[in-house]
């Protein structure tokens, strides 16, 4: 505001504010040397405390704390995600110029910082921990924390509409317990507008980044790292400095107990980028790691299928035109194109090739398997010929033990942290006594588990099955042939199955069920089913959405018979 | 394999659970704590809502595992009871109630008793109110360790007193174990329930100082009171009570009657059976082979042979009087379809000679009167008797021989 100089990179005059507190230029991103006096750790600009009613407390509290905004934990977490993206080995740039220019665009589209005046919403009532005593002087009046455990088990921010406006009706003069100053007007807020963040956006945010830097990590990948740990999310708070003090309401905003779904965080990652006004992102073209011809060799290694099965889904890939780089890129804000699953697709397009060389029906990849079994028992030299029984089986079994070992973690997940969360200060003590005694109670039976410890936190893999070569029992299937199931035509290679059934044959208005088909309500070959099991355990998805997917597919591939037909019906209607 | 890959901690501490359920099931104590730890930090959530809550589910299978798990001790069990009454109060009285069973399973009686004291001085505002009957459960139970304490003095005094010592100091503490407990268990067997130990106890401190008017209430109320569980054993009670009272048959006979028909196949039957037959009346003796023919329905009294020997003594005596055949006739009309596969088979016969003589006689007798004497039990077990040069044996054969064709009768 006061800062007029221009700006050395283009000559502009257009600063912001950096959480440094240092100034940098709009236009072209430039940052200054110079900062700026900062009177308070907020980076939020001052025009936005005037607004605040009287009667709050600036800067330091009686309790060491200070004032904080919602929006400044948010960017803490992302803060703390992104570092942990970089651990891993994604490019630097990410943090600083990416991620940090996405989440400052939506300050400024939210209007919660970098613009003029916050939307005229005052804060009414503070954030005051200590007036505690004001609410529990009032028998009559229904107990806050009462209110606030009522809609504990789920953390469901919508919920917390209903009663927290309530609740704030009940007095003007009643404090509405948050750490954060304006954590009662984040619940309350209205959904609708503007896109209000919350902890599952965060990953929408990281994966935004990631996609827009393509880097080599699918969104069902970069879920799993958050669940095994690898990507701060459950008790990020934890890492808040000492003076951000977090109580009240702030805990239903930031102390998740679920694990967000693909969908979810797929869903509002592409509403971000269409409420930031996002150009076209980087193109994806073949070299990409995202492009499905380089998804489905990973997949394939991963499920344990021959190699060659990568020529049939590149063939089909460019058949029905989803290796484009005009599908493949993400156009914010076009409603007419369907939004790109990267690895749901890829995986699809494996389902669909195995259909189109197996049939899967529950009879015809035994008969294949039969024949290549016999040939292969007759006849060791040149590779073998993939049999899809020994594939099942091996693959099978594999599942079933990760399937195992999956179910167990999960159930021993460990939700909780050191750091102990506590609606008010009167609750603070009997938290803390709680706590301790969990803590001895796990310290007893722990010691009573035996040799058994708590594994550390294993290294972040890419590939969660892994078949050896080396391996001399077969049971790897990565050289096998398919010349079992192939035979040539007219100098092309083609498969010796000459049917399909189609999933569908009718796919469904997304827009209106969900869905384009339904999985559960048919009734499917168990090959089919065995299938999808398969990638939904490594996409960690239900298998219904890549059922979905394969639907899609069937459809782009047979267009032509299907439309055929559909006129042929009409045809005959008439 | 689960689907649901939307997880979250409710439905992640529900399979946690159900691991635990598993293992205990299977007695894997290892792996029960394992999950066990997993599961514990549910307690800082709020499950109010829920009818069984994390508080209560640690309480109960921590319990179970600490009992079981070969690597703990029982220092081990009191610390964590002694948390796990900390943890609700509504729970209070009922975790101190189960840890004192532990500790009296344990042989750790001035442990147990410790605790009962102490919970018996428990205050908490209106939850006292709330937990009367497990208040009044604590006090009949350190009533009973001071019945126990009165019984150990008692049986020093006796001792002593045959050396001719007389202890005061050890007579004084009698007494005073005798007042403490009869008045906590006085006050539980008021209430409507099932106080078997109770009211034996009781009882018993009643008769040894003499007040047999009270012990009759008591016992009486146990019994015929409505409001109190069905409970053969109160039947018992009272019935061994009278006898030790030596009062007359009829109204031992009356003690016995609800106990026949609420368990035809108990013990006393016989005692029962022995009465009946002697008694004057018709009805009283037409019951009696009811009684006896009742009980040996059941399994367990098969080779009983005490149980035969009444039988065969009325229906002998029966026919012999040529009196009231019609009443054999009555029993036998809806056991003459399975009794003889149940009782009087080839096999068994040959069984039976085998293991015990008398046994076999009895049932010869019986079966030669309801089959005749070509049945294959009387055949066989005659037959062997005599060739054993049994002189019984040789009387039962000529008896059933010359009332052969009662079997006819009674068939009809």
């Amino acid at each position: 505001r006061d800062f007029n100089e221009r700006c050395a990179q283009c000559s502009e005059v257009n600063w912001g504010l950096t959480d440094g507190g240092g100034f940098y230029c709009r236009s072209c991103h430039y940052v200054t040397e110079r900062t700026r006096e900062v009177v308070n750790t907020d980076f939020i600009t001052n025009s936005r405390v005037q607004t605040i009613s009287k009667g709050s407390k600036k800067q330091e509290k009686n309790d060491g704390g200070c004032e904080w905004y919602i929006c400044e934990g948010f960017q803490l977490v992302l803060k703390k995600q992104v570092e942990a993206l970089e651990a891993l080995g994604v490019c630097p740039q990410m943090k600083d110029e990416i991620l940090c220019n996405f989440w400052r665009c939506y300050l400024q589209k939210s209007k919660q910082a970098y613009c003029k005046r916050p939307a005229a919403e005052t804060v009414k009532a503070l954030s005051v921990c200590e007036s505690s005593t004001d609410v529990d002087s009032d028998p009559e009046r229904p107990s806050l924390l009462h209110l606030l455990s009522l809609s504990e088990s789920e953390g469901d921010l919508q919920t917390d509409c209903s009663f927290a406006s309530s609740v704030s009706k009940v007095s003007e003069s009643t404090s509405v317990y948050s750490g954060s100053v304006d954590g009662s007007l984040y619940i309350v807020k209205n959904q609708k507008e503007k896109l209000r963040m919350t902890m599952p956006m965060t990953l929408s945010f990281c994966y935004m980044a990631l996609l827009w830097m393509r880097e080599p990590i699918t969104l069902s990948e970069f879920l799993r790292f958050v669940v095994e740990g690898h990507i701060p999310y459950l008790n990020v708070f934890q890492h808040f400095p000492e003076k951000m003090k977090l109580c009240g309401l702030d805990l239903k905003i930031f102390c998740v107990e679920s694990w967000p779904a693909y969908e979810e965080v797929f869903n509002k990652m592409h509403e971000l980028a269409e409420f930031l006004d996002l150009p076209r992102f980087p193109d994806i073209t073949e070299s990409c790691f995202l492009h499905p011809d380089m998804l489905c060799m990973k997949y394939l290694m991963e499920a344990n299928l021959p190699d060659e099965l990568h020529n049939w889904t590149c063939r089909v890939v460019k058949k029905i035109g989803i290796g484009e780089v005009d599908f493949l890129t993400l156009m914010p804000g076009n409603k007419s194109t369907r939004k790109v699953k990267y690895d749901v697709l890829a995986a699809a397009v494996i389902v669909v090739v195995l259909k189109l060389l197996f049939l899967l029906d529950d009879h015809y990849e035994w008969l294949l398997s039969e024949f290549a079994e016999e040939r292969n028992k007759n006849n060791t030299e040149g590779g073998p010929y993939f049999e899809f029984k020994k594939w099942y089986e091996v693959v099978k079994h594999s599942l079933d033990v990760e399937q195992k070992k999956l179910d167990e973690e999960r159930a021993k997940y460990l939700w909780r942290c050191e750091k102990p969360l506590f609606y008010s200060v009167k609750k603070k003590s009997k938290v803390l006594k709680r706590r301790e005694m969990v803590v001895n109670l796990q310290n007893q039976f722990s010691k009573l588990s035996g040799s058994v410890q708590r594994a550390e936190k294993p290294n972040p893999s890419s590939f969660q099955l892994s078949w050896s070569e080396e391996n001399t029992d077969g049971s790897c299937f990565h050289g096998h042939s398919l010349k079992g199931v192939l035979q040539e035509k007219r100098g092309l290679l083609t498969a010796m199955n000459p049917d399909y059934w189609l999933c569908t044959v009718k796919l469904c208005n997304e827009k209106l069920c969900g869905h384009l088909a339904h999985y559960k309500d048919v009734e499917f070959p168990q090959s089919y089913h065995f299938v999808l099991g398969l990638f939904s355990f490594l996409l960690r998805i239900q298998p219904s959405y890549i059922h979905d997917e394969v639907c899609m597919i069937e459809h782009k591939l047979f267009n032509k018979k299907l439309y055929k037909k559909l006129k042929y019906n009409r045809v005959l209607r008439k | 394999s689960s689907n649901e890959h939307k997880l979250n901690f409710k439905k992640s501490k529900e399979a946690c659970l159900s691991y635990i359920q598993d293992a205990l099931l299977q007695k894997q104590w290892k792996r029960a704590a394992e999950f066990l730890t997993c599961y514990i930090e549910s307690l800082e959530k709020d499950y109010s809502r829920e009818h069984i809550g994390p508080s209560e589910m640690i309480w109960r299978i921590g319990t179970e595992i600490l009992w079981h798990h070969s690597q703990s001790s029982m220092k081990e069990f009191n610390c964590f009871m002694e948390q796990m009454k900390t943890l609700g109060v509504k729970r209070y009285l009922k975790v101190c109630l189960e840890h004192v069973f532990h500790l009296l399973c344990n042989g750790q009686i001035d442990e147990a008793y410790q605790n009962l004291s102490l919970a018996e001085s428990w205050r908490f505002g209106e939850q006292t109110a709330i937990q009367d009957k497990e208040m009044k459960l604590i006090q009949a139970y350190r009533g009973l360790l001071d019945y126990y304490s009165w019984s150990k003095q008692k049986n020093i005094l006796l001792e002593n007193g045959e050396d001719g010592f007389s202890d005061l100091a050890v007579e004084q503490e009698m007494h005073g174990y005798f007042r403490k407990a009869a008045v906590n268990l006085k006050e539980i067997i008021k209430i409507p329930g099932v106080w078997d130990v109770f009211v034996k106890c009781y009882v018993d401190l009643l008769e040894f100082y003499g007040d047999h008017n009270e012990a009759r209430q008591v016992l009486n109320e146990y019994a015929y009171n409505s409001k109190f569980p069905a409970n053969p054993n109160a039947h018992v009670y009272l019935y061994q009570f009278l006898k030790r009272q030596g009062e007359s048959k009829k109204s031992l006979i009356s003690a016995l009657k609800i106990l026949h028909d609420i368990v035809p196949s108990h013990e006393l039957m016989i005692d029962f059976n022995n009465m009946l037959q002697k008694s004057k009346k018709r009805k009283k003796r037409r019951l009696g082979l009811e009684v006896i023919f009742t009980a040996l329905d059941y399994a367990g009294w098969k080779e009983n042979a005490k149980a035969w020997s009444c039988l065969a003594r009325q229906v002998k005596q029966i026919v012999i009087s040529e009196k009231h055949l019609d009443w054999i006739k009555q029993e036998w009309n809806s056991r003459k379809d399975w009794w003889p596969a149940f009782h009087f088979s080839h096999y068994l016969a040959k069984r039976n000679w085998q293991e015990n003589k008398s046994l076999s006689y009895e049932k010869a007798l019986v079966a030669g009167i309801l089959l005749g004497k070509d049945c294959k039990y009387f055949k066989y077990v005659s037959h062997q008797g005599c060739k054993a040069q049994l002189k019984r044996f040789r009387m039962l054969k000529k008896f059933v021989n010359r009332h052969n064709l009662v079997y006819l009768r009674i068939s009809g």
